[in-house]
């Protein structure tokens, strides 16, 4: 059986990975949204791995709630994403400044 | 069997590795989207193996099926200018790749020394158990509240995405229902006389 630290060490990779897209891909709205996708995967990971080594489903239900949550916000976000796309011609980060002064 | 198990959780779990790096790192975001896929799919093959197979299939059903294609959808709506989005990309290599090897090393350390990692491994899973089941007994009972709430934030996610990208142009054709139902027989039927004059 796999130890349960090599799981949580994916889920720290996983996590990390998904760090440095935010830190990469600072302009692009989209991929920003997919490094937070990536960033809820490997919570999810850690979560169902405690929920089989700890013998205990309330892991796997949370990482249902999270999948909901996560979904929702995929939703949203795209669809701002649309609307200001719609409204601006771009989706560079740096272009989002409408509300300053 | 043991043996299995443990080749094919290196085998996804590299190949998830690979893919979310392929994902930051692509030079298209259609590309990033695929990528996430692959991503997505090693993942629930990872559930699989540690017995969760209904979010294994949740998984992939609404991730992949619904959520990767509405960022697909998005991603080939949008004409995008991709070089102005990739400058600056090496410039925040540096920093980024710090603050993961940082991370990273902080997060495996305590993983090995912290007595949580030495929790002993789980026997293996009957042949004869249904975690769809479990998880609705405790879903449908315990979590009763908590569940009908995510239903609600689904319904809000339906409304706000709906209301925010809903958009009446002038010069589209649409259907007035109310119009159509208040219209009277004359306003569309008008009688004609074809009988002609009498010899």
């Amino acid at each position: 059986m796999i130890p349960l630290s090599h799981w949580l060490i994916l889920g720290a990779l996983l996590f990390s990975i998904g760090v440095v897209g935010i830190f990469l891909n600072r302009k692009n709205v989209i991929i920003l949204l997919m490094a937070i996708e990536i960033l809820l995967l490997a919570v999810n990971i850690n979560f169902v791995a405690f929920s089989r080594y700890l013998g205990n489903l309330q892991g796997q239900i949370f990482v249902f709630f999270v999948l909901t949550v996560a979904a929702a916000e995929a939703a949203i976000g795209l669809a701002i994403l649309v609307v200001y796309f719609r409204n601006r011609r771009s989706i560079n980060v740096e272009d989002i400044d409408d509300l300053r002064g | 069997m043991m043996l299995t198990t443990t080749v094919l959780f290196y085998v996804f779990s590299a190949v998830l590795l690979l893919s979310a790096l392929l994902v930051i790192t692509a030079r298209n975001p259609v590309y990033s989207a695929l990528y996430l896929v692959l991503a997505f799919f090693n993942a629930a093959a990872l559930f699989l193996l540690l017995g969760a197979e209904f979010l294994g299939l949740i998984l992939i059903l609404v991730y992949v099926g619904a959520v990767m294609v509405l960022f697909l959808f998005v991603v080939m709506m949008l004409d995008i200018n991709l070089e102005r989005l990739k400058e600056g990309f090496l410039r925040y290599l540096p920093l980024g790749l710090a603050i993961a090897i940082v991370g990273v090393l902080e997060m495996v350390a305590v993983f090995w020394t912290a007595p949580i990692g030495r929790v002993p491994a789980p026997g293996p899973i009957s042949a004869n158990a249904d975690n769809t089941r479990a998880l609705g007994e405790l879903l449908y009972t315990h979590y009763l509240y908590p569940f009908e709430i995510a239903a609600v934030i689904l319904l809000v996610a339906i409304i706000a995405a709906i209301a925010l990208t809903l958009r009446r142009r002038p010069d589209t054709k649409s259907q007035v229902v109310g119009k159509q139902v208040a219209v009277a027989v004359r306003e569309r039927l008008r009688m004609v006389d074809l009988r002609g004059p009498k010899p």
